[in-house]
């Protein structure tokens, strides 16, 4: 019939599609990165380029992760439970940071800390120096997951039943009591999901770290920039063996967090 | 206890020092208690929906208000399972609140609140969320636990029945202003108002003017602000051949019957035309729509603005009575 | 105390999202309004704006479509088995949860100058790595999941129940399609196709992998950005990012007056959700949270 095949053909392009642009593609990496074997595979990511630029980036990562547990908290606090002058506009331009193309994002950055800048110049002779090194990567990794931990806490914070809350005040606890022992317990779900998500975002940010990280191999490479730097210099195969690593670390952060979701079932 | 929305739990809340009254003093033992925070008031406060803390187990959960005092683990532990016996919760120790069954979380509750020893225990409605069959026995036990603790409580409620047979006094409240405060029988037998008397219990409203066999007073009641009211229990009905006092009282005409497993409820249209409902017990005479009968008006309650009454119908009075 | 955390937290707005924005102002502006023009005018500017409007335009056409039609067989094909849809799930979340340049690394992976499928393409004069094509599919790849995201979880909420009732009253399939079906998910689509144009403008690093990024040849705003700032041309990078910037700030507000404006129970839920459809943009984690 006219119809079923019509349907038919249609299915093929959706599979078509979806095959030539996402499962090629990803198996190209792994396949690449395999292709020589797991000893040229492990080399690679061992060399000491490479290697380094894995563990800078997860160790910045982490330490990203670990600040915006705590600022995003915060601020998520703070957006919900205060009422102050600009705080809807505040609370809008929480996503500024997911809307911004990352080389801006960089370049923000940049100027705003770099030579030219009367801050940049104020912080040099102070003797503070924000490029080019390990901060400033932690300056870009910080404002690009700026939003994730405090949109997951948000949402938590709003629909905390306040009779919890009023419930502690009458039995004599103070308002920090209460945020400690009550209100912390309760969102602590959000806090985790948010930083898992903004963990996996600070390893694959390259837009930003780019320009401001100074890409020192061994010293300030990030390993997406590492990945580009092989990619120009045409050893794909390298480019591919830290790819795969990044790539299966993102998997199972993903992972975690839909596991971790689904058990507690939260609702963003 | 009052309508909804007449600011009975505002009330409770501004006892607690979770809202702020715009205006008046609050006495906790003669003392001014309106500048004290919540913390500082040593209340127990039961929620409708008992707001327990749902990461912490039922017994963190009561222990919580002696935690907080720094009170020494071992007293708390004492503290804690006693009360735990007390409230039949055995074995939910170390359950969430989650894993429990309405009736274990509202106990929950109570103990939560009782734990620290309160002066003062406040209720919001906490059986709001119960089975009505459930409810009625949850009022004995709610009654014996006062009494046991002893603690002063105030108790919010829109259910008149539950007011009724829990409290030693009652305070009906409407529209932010109170109505009446006296205890259930004063309550229930001499309302101050109508809208008391029509809260509470069920009543027949009539307007004047009106007349009625045995009521000679009611001729002085014309204006439009007058309201009868007339309680099922007082009506007696017999059928027209056998009356009580025939001159006293009125004929009418069984209209409406039915079943209510324990009872019969009948309306009755008398021959001025106006109806009147009333209760029949399953034992006695069962009447059907169309009969005629003769029914008996013990007494009525009349509200003007002025003044509120209660007639008795005067032929229990006179032995002589004489019709008008 | 609140107005200690008030302030702490007015303060690190400033600090992490203010001053730098503000930053960007004073960079272009710096030599007045005339570098900023000039910086516009340059014909690499005008190429790369040029690419970057050609490169949506395409992407947005691609992802629309498909992206209905997938949405559509993901939400209501019987004939999907169970294991598939696991599968199907996962890799369309998969973009979000791979770094842009891991992404331009696969296409140059399956179709570079030296691939059996690079070589093929080429030969039929269908340079696909550094040139237009294979900037066009690195977008899709990073864009691909958003039409979806959006269009699949109202797809699952609305039911069948309205496809049915046309199709009772005689309407073919293709009507019921154009009549019925798209109408009651058009909100999702618009929003995707929002999100999905404010990416495709802001996709840098796969870009820049896969564009090779010669001047006037394959560069898009953002790569000249990039380009701009690494020669140090402080004036010009501003201002292009500047006009970026400008973007990212509409795209904001755009989103936020649909989230308001639409109606319909269908989106009711949406409120927050709006936020989580913004992961997408800027190579952000997905939508876990729904589904």
């Amino acid at each position: 019939m006219k119809i079923k095949s019509f349907r038919i053909a249609v299915r093929s392009v959706v599979m078509g599609y979806l095959l030539i642009l996402i499962i090629l593609p990803i198996s190209a990496v792994y396949i690449k990165g395999f292709s020589l074997g797991w000893e040229p595979f492990w080399k690679e990511i061992s060399g000491v380029i490479a290697w380094k630029a894995i563990l800078l980036t997860l160790k910045l990562s982490i330490f990203t992760t670990l600040i915006q547990a705590v600022i995003g908290t915060f601020i998520a606090f703070v957006l919900v439970r205060y009422r102050f002058f600009g705080r809807s506009l505040f609370n809008s331009m929480v996503d500024l940071p997911f809307s911004l193309p990352t080389s801006v994002s960089g370049l923000m950055l940049l100027t705003l800390l770099g030579p030219q800048s009367p801050i940049g110049k104020w912080l040099n002779t102070m003797g503070i120096h924000l490029l080019y090194n390990q901060t400033a990567i932690i300056i870009g990794m910080v404002f690009v997951t700026f939003p994730f931990v405090i949109r997951t806490v948000q949402p938590l914070i709003e629909q905390f039943d306040p009779s919890q809350e009023e419930a502690s005040y009458t039995l004599g606890a103070g308002k920090g009591y209460t945020f400690f022992r009550i209100l912390l317990p309760s969102v602590f779900p959000g806090i985790i999901a948010g930083s898992m998500l903004a963990f996996s975002r600070a390893l694959s940010e390259f837009g930003a770290l780019s320009l401001i990280s100074g890409n020192l191999p061994g010293k300030t490479m990030v390993a997406s920039v590492f990945i580009y730097g092989e990619v120009e210099n045409n050893n794909m195969q390298g480019a591919a063996a830290v790819a795969i690593v990044l790539i299966t670390l993102s998997l199972i952060v993903l992972l975690l967090v839909n596991s971790f979701q689904k058990r507690r079932g939260i609702q963003a | 206890m009052g309508p909804s929305g007449g600011g009975k739990t505002s009330i409770l809340r501004m006892l607690a020092g979770l809202e702020k009254p715009d205006a008046g003093e609050i006495y906790f033992n003669g003392k001014l208690a309106n500048s004290l925070s919540v913390q500082e008031r040593g209340i127990g406060f039961v929620f409708q929906n008992y707001a327990l803390f749902k990461h912490m187990t039922v017994f963190d959960n009561i222990a919580y208000g002696l935690k907080v005092k720094k009170t020494r683990p071992a007293v708390i532990k004492e503290r804690v399972h006693n009360l735990i016996n007390i409230m039949g919760l055995e074995g939910t120790e170390n359950k969430f609140p989650d894993q429990l069954s309405g009736g274990q979380r509202q106990r929950v509750a109570f103990a939560r609140a009782l734990a620290p020893e309160p002066k003062l225990l406040l209720l919001d409605e906490p059986f709001a969320a119960i089975d009505a069959k459930i409810r009625k026995e949850l009022r004995v036990w709610l009654r014996s636990l006062i009494n046991e603790f002893g603690t002063t409580t105030i108790f919010v409620t829109h259910d008149q029945d539950e007011a009724i047979e829990v409290a030693d006094e009652i305070i009906i409240i409407q529209k932010g202003q109170v109505e009446q405060q006296g205890t259930p029988w004063e309550i229930y037998n001499q309302p101050a108002s109508a809208f008391v008397a029509s809260f509470i219990g069920e009543s027949n409203k009539l307007d004047a003017p009106l007349s009625l066999n045995g009521f000679p007073e009611l001729s002085e009641y014309k204006g439009p602000d007058v309201q009868v009211l007339i309680r099922p229990e007082w009506i007696e009905i017999h059928s027209e051949n056998a009356p009580v006092r025939p001159e006293a009282g009125q004929e009418g005409t069984v209209r409406h019957v039915h079943f209510r497993g324990d009872s019969w409820y009948l309306e009755i249209e008398l021959l001025n035309g106006i109806r009147l409902f009333t209760y029949q017990a399953i034992n006695q005479q069962v009447y059907q729509p169309g009969d005629k009968v003769n029914i008996f008006i013990h007494r009525l309650s009349v509200f003007t603005p002025k003044e509120t009454r209660i007639l008795e119908n005067r032929s229990k009075v006179d032995l002589m009575p004489i019709n008008l | 105390m609140r107005k200690v955390f008030i302030s702490i937290t007015v303060l690190l707005f400033v600090l992490i999202l203010i001053l730098p924005f503000i930053s960007i102002v004073f960079g272009a502006f710096q030599n007045g309004v005339g570098p900023v023009i000039q910086a516009f005018k340059r014909p690499e500017a005008i190429h790369a704006l040029t690419v970057t409007f050609i490169i949506t335009v395409i992407v947005v056409i691609l992802n629309a479509v498909i992206g209905v039609i997938l949405s559509l067989e993901i939400v209501r094909g019987k004939w999907i088995p169970k294991w598939l849809h696991s599968f199907i799930n996962i890799m369309i979340d998969l973009p979000f949860s791979v770094s842009p340049v891991i992404g331009g690394l696969m296409i140059i992976l399956l179709f570079g100058p030296t691939t059996v499928l690079g070589m093929f393409f080429e030969n039929i004069g269908f340079k696909i790595v550094f040139a237009l094509p294979g900037m066009v599919m690195a977008t899709v790849f990073v864009t691909f999941p958003l039409m979806v995201r959006e269009i699949v979880p109202v797809l699952s909420e609305l039911g069948t129940s309205s496809e049915e009732a046309s199709a009772t009253l005689g309407a073919g399939p293709v009507r019921t399609f154009f009549q019925i079906t798209l109408p009651s998910i058009r909100w999702a689509v618009y929003y995707g196709l929002v999100l999905t144009i404010a990416r495709s403008v802001g996709e840098f690093g796969a870009v820049l992998v896969v564009s090779g990024n010669i001047i006037n040849q394959t560069q898009t705003a953002t790569t000249l950005v990039y380009q701009d700032s690494v020669n140090n041309n402080i004036v010009a990078a501003d201002s292009v990012a500047l006009l970026l910037g400008i973007l990212s700030i509409l795209v904001l507000l755009v989103l936020e007056w649909m989230k308001n404006r639409k109606e319909g129970r269908v989106y009711a839920y949406r409120g927050k959700k709006f936020r989580k459809a913004l992961w997408s943009i800027s190579s952000g984690q997905p939508s876990k949270f729904s589904n």
